[in-house]
């Protein structure tokens, strides 16, 4: 069945120079020049919206405009609904789709507000006074021993030090590009914080970076071996992600190519299928094994992290991490990013981060268990206030992605299962990948993290907070506007004007 | 919350009561005990930093011939509750001595409920049947008491010290508990400033817990950071004020952690990682341990405390000094207070005064065998 086109390209033919750089740019070959008429042609059904020819047109001649063409309209069928019907009708598949949900669920951080100080405490002025973000990750000794001359006897759990409580989440080589994991690794490097792998393994190029390098294990234990874990400063175990909780992840044959396959230790074009669970993790206890597994084999150096998606026994699961040796909990939320998901799953499936990170602190400070763990979470935070509110509810460090993405160039377009990211992100064409220059990919990603660190300091500033350890967990420093009482609880916050 | 609590503005406990303050203290390194008069002089030049809605003193060394005893100092509504508290004492107490605290009856004071000293030994049976040491269980009675038995408040509990508050001026509060009777080598004094409270005598200061006693000057921005953390550790902040969760934190530092002084205050007031950076490596090694293991007892905002414990006290300013607190020293004496007006009252012609930095100890011992 012909569905008519999303979008529409609007080409404004006065001002186009026929460059055809459109025409060029476009991986997805929406436009080409017609020689007759010496005109430029476009087919919107091919069209992402991802805007690049929007960007590099010189002349400003183009623009992506939603298509006006709509079904009969319904409020229960929604256009899309239908459409997914129909294409469902058509193949019989399941749909696929990337980022995080897009749909008009409640943003809890949005109806979060944040105090300051007013006469009877000063706010502090970050450009007058130290200003502290530096954090450490990690298990907290729950007793302080000395040494026999009665000194106090400093060594510690391995910890993770981050210059502030940031890090550029999973992307695995492969989903993403090796010019985006090069400014990742850079970026983090210069910002003293950390990347994170994924689970596609780690390039050998990227090895120097190790020290802000997280390297993952998930299911599919795609490029683990003894090396790899070594290079990290720290180690992930992935049981979950927020895009997609309850299954694994499926990098397509036409993904693992040249260095990809080589870097995943897998067959040239052959699909990377990570499965649902870990098979040698069926259960909790299954799960302190490979903690102490990979300590073991990395005779105890490293912090060990477990991502978990959030889902709705959230806090217990934590709990249960948090006695199984691991010395970090990552928290994926529902809307957290992926490069390519089922539809239905990453639609439907899974929490908030702001209930679940609320609801897990609580948990472990109830069971007195918190200082045995750090907390990560990640699931779409999108702004210096959202770290701010995730740090005062209860958070040690905020994972960020789909943010990072943004600062290399994405667009949102949310194809990236395509493999035809025309900004050189989630894709391995060579032409396409080239056209993100490391240089200028982790000069933003610094950017915007210095930019970040910037607000953060001003919010705290204004509370009269001048360190990120005052502010962990110090939920009177959050208001909630608009949430019901059973959702306050839940987030531990008293309503605006309490 | 009930219709009639509702009506009524709420008190101490309900709410999160920020309060500006005024602190005084004074201590003999002789161990030289001294009537409740100077320290009570001390804090009228610095009326304006009080409100009327609470006063209070902590004195150490006041009661030699009941040195062995914890001393309760306890606030009862009335007769059912003071009944109902002395069963759950006598549970796991021997009694030595219950009775009135002496007051001297005055215009300024009034709402005053039923004040009560009792002397208290922990029965043996009970440490042993709790595997608890008697301090232990001097805290968790005062805790259970203080947060389940409505109407009895345990305002103090230290050997051979007391706290004494009320709502009111604190030179009033000082003649009305009669001071002037009681001799200590260490006297600490609080006038309180706060902004959202109808005024109970239990939120007065010094707060106090065994023989710590806090009395603070300022707003702590990082107060539910702290309380979180603190509350993992059996402490409850009934009182939600900054005075209460500090002492929680000096307790949990001090005696359940055994850190030092010293240590205690650069987890609470911890340098400025740029200052950890310039140190020699051991010390380097030392904070950056101290605030790893304990990030979340880090005090930021405004303050200025003064820590009493038996034979010495502690002063510090938070890390930037954004409160003002001076030192004097004169021969065997120590004096410590928000303004300089208040040591020139104590000590008239004392010559040495200085403003500690921010996040510096001041930390000031009486002879070893002299209380």
């Amino acid at each position: 069945m012909n569905i008519y086109p999303e979008f529409e390209v609007v080409r404004n033919d006065s001002r186009c120079i026929r460059c055809r750089v459109c025409e060029r740019q476009c991986a997805n070959e929406v436009h080409w020049y017609d020689e007759d008429g010496k005109v430029m042609l476009s087919d919107e059904s091919k069209c992402v919206n991802c805007q690049r020819c929007v960007t590099l047109c010189p002349t400003r001649a183009l623009k992506i405009v939603k298509s006006d063409c709509r079904l009969r309209e319904n409020a229960n069928y929604s256009d899309q609904t239908i459409k997914e019907i129909y294409r469902q009708a058509e193949t019989g598949g399941v749909l696929l789709s990337s980022m995080g949900n897009p749909n008009p669920l409640p943003v809890y951080w949005d109806r979060i507000l944040i105090n300051a100080s007013q006469v009877t405490n000063p706010p502090i002025d970050p450009l007058r006074e130290p200003m502290e973000t530096k954090v450490f990750l990690g298990k907290k000794p729950g007793t302080v021993t000395r040494r026999p001359d009665g000194s106090l006897d400093t060594a510690l759990p391995p910890q993770l030090t981050l210059s502030m409580p940031v890090m550029f989440s999973a992307m695995s080589y492969g989903s993403i590009s090796y010019n985006a994991h090069a400014s990742l690794a850079r970026a983090a490097t210069e910002l003293g914080i950390c990347y994170n792998t994924g689970e596609g393994g780690l390039h050998e190029d990227f090895y120097k970076y190790g020290p802000n390098t997280i390297v993952q294990v998930a299911s599919g234990r795609f490029g683990v071996h003894k090396d790899y874990l070594e290079a990290g400063a720290a180690i992930e175990i992935k049981m979950g992600q927020g895009a997609k909780p309850g299954i694994g992840g499926h990098l397509p044959g036409t993904k693992a190519v040249g260095d990809v396959s080589k870097t995943r230790m897998i067959p040239e074009g052959s699909d990377a299928i990570s499965p649902a669970p870990h098979h040698d993790i069926y259960s909790i206890e299954d799960l302190r094994q490979l903690v102490y597994s990979l300590k073991e084999a990395t005779q105890y150096r490293l912090p060990v992290i477990v991502k978990v998606a959030a889902v709705h026994n959230i806090a217990a699961i934590a709990s249960g991490i948090a006695r199984s040796g691991a010395d970090i909990i990552a928290i994926d939320g529902f809307r957290g990013g992926t490069g390519a998901a089922p539809t239905r799953i990453r639609d439907n499936v899974g929490i908030p981060i702001e209930l679940a990170l609320a609801a897990v602190d609580r948990r472990l400070r109830d069971e007195g268990i918190r200082n045995n763990v750090s907390i990560v979470c990640g699931g779409s935070i999108r702004s210096a206030s959202d770290v701010v509110k995730a740090i005062a509810l209860g958070a040690d460090a905020c994972y960020i992605a789909t943010a990072a993405c943004l600062a290399m160039g994405c667009h949102l377009c949310r194809s990236c299962h395509t493999g035809k990211c025309n900004w050189g992100i989630a894709t391995q064409r060579p032409d396409l990948v080239k056209r993100l220059n490391p240089d200028i990919g982790s000069q933003r990603l610094i950017n915007l993290m210095n930019a970040w660190r910037h607000e953060i300091k001003e919010l705290m500033g204004g509370m009269g907070i001048n360190s990120i350890e005052a502010l962990r967990g110090n939920r009177l420093m959050l208001r909630g506007v608009g949430l019901t009482e059973k959702e306050l609880e839940i987030l531990g916050i008293s309503h605006a004007g309490e | 919350m009930s219709p009639k609590q509702m009506q009524s503005p709420p008190l101490e406990g309900q709410v999160r009561i920020p309060s500006g303050c005024a602190v005084s203290a004074m201590i003999s390194r002789d161990g030289r005990r001294m009537n409740g008069e100077r320290i009570i002089e001390s804090m009228v030049p610095m009326h304006d930093r009080s409100n009327g809605l609470g006063g209070g003193f902590a004195a150490y060394g006041i009661y030699p011939e009941y040195r062995d005893f914890y001393a309760l100092h306890i606030f009862f509504n009335d007769r059912r509750c003071q009944e109902e508290c002395m069963t759950l004492l006598r549970e796991n107490f021997e009694i030595v001595q219950d009775e009135h605290i002496k007051v001297r009856k005055m215009p300024q004071i009034t709402d005053e409920p039923i004040i009560r000293r009792v002397f208290v030994s922990p029965m043996q049976s009970v440490l042993r049947h709790l595997q608890i040491d008697e301090k232990e269980l001097v805290v968790r009675t005062v805790n259970r008491i203080n947060a389940q038995l409505e109407g009895s408040y345990v305002f103090s509990c230290g050997k051979n010290m007391g706290a004494f508050k009320a709502v009111g001026f604190p030179e009033d509060v000082g003649r009305y508990y009669r001071l002037e009777e009681y001799d200590a080598y260490c006297w600490t004094a609080h006038g309180r400033y706060p902004t959202n409270t109808p005024g109970w005598w239990g939120g007065a200061h010094p707060f106090c817990m065994l023989d710590y006693s806090i009395v603070h000057n300022g707003e702590i921005s990082s107060y539910d950071a702290n309380r979180r953390f603190i509350e993992m550790y059996g402490y409850k902040c009934t009182l939600q004020t900054d005075t209460e969760v500090i002492t929680y934190i000096a307790d949990y530092l001090l005696r359940r952690q055994g850190l030092t002084l010293e240590e205690t205050a650069s987890v609470i007031a911890a340098p400025f990682w740029s200052t950890i950076e310039s140190k020699p490596e051991e010390e380097r090694r030392k904070y950056t341990y101290l605030r790893t293991v304990f990030p979340s007892l880090l005090v930021t905002g405004p303050f200025s405390i003064i820590l009493g414990f038996e034979g010495g006290l502690m002063a510090l300013n938070d890390r930037l000094k954004l409160r003002s607190m001076v030192v004097g020293e004169q021969d065997d004496m120590v004096y410590i207070a928000s303004e300089e007006a208040a040591i020139r009252t104590m000590a008239p012609d004392i010559k040495t005064i200085w403003s500690p930095a921010g996040g510096e100890p001041v930390i000031v011992k009486v002879k070893e065998g002299a209380f």
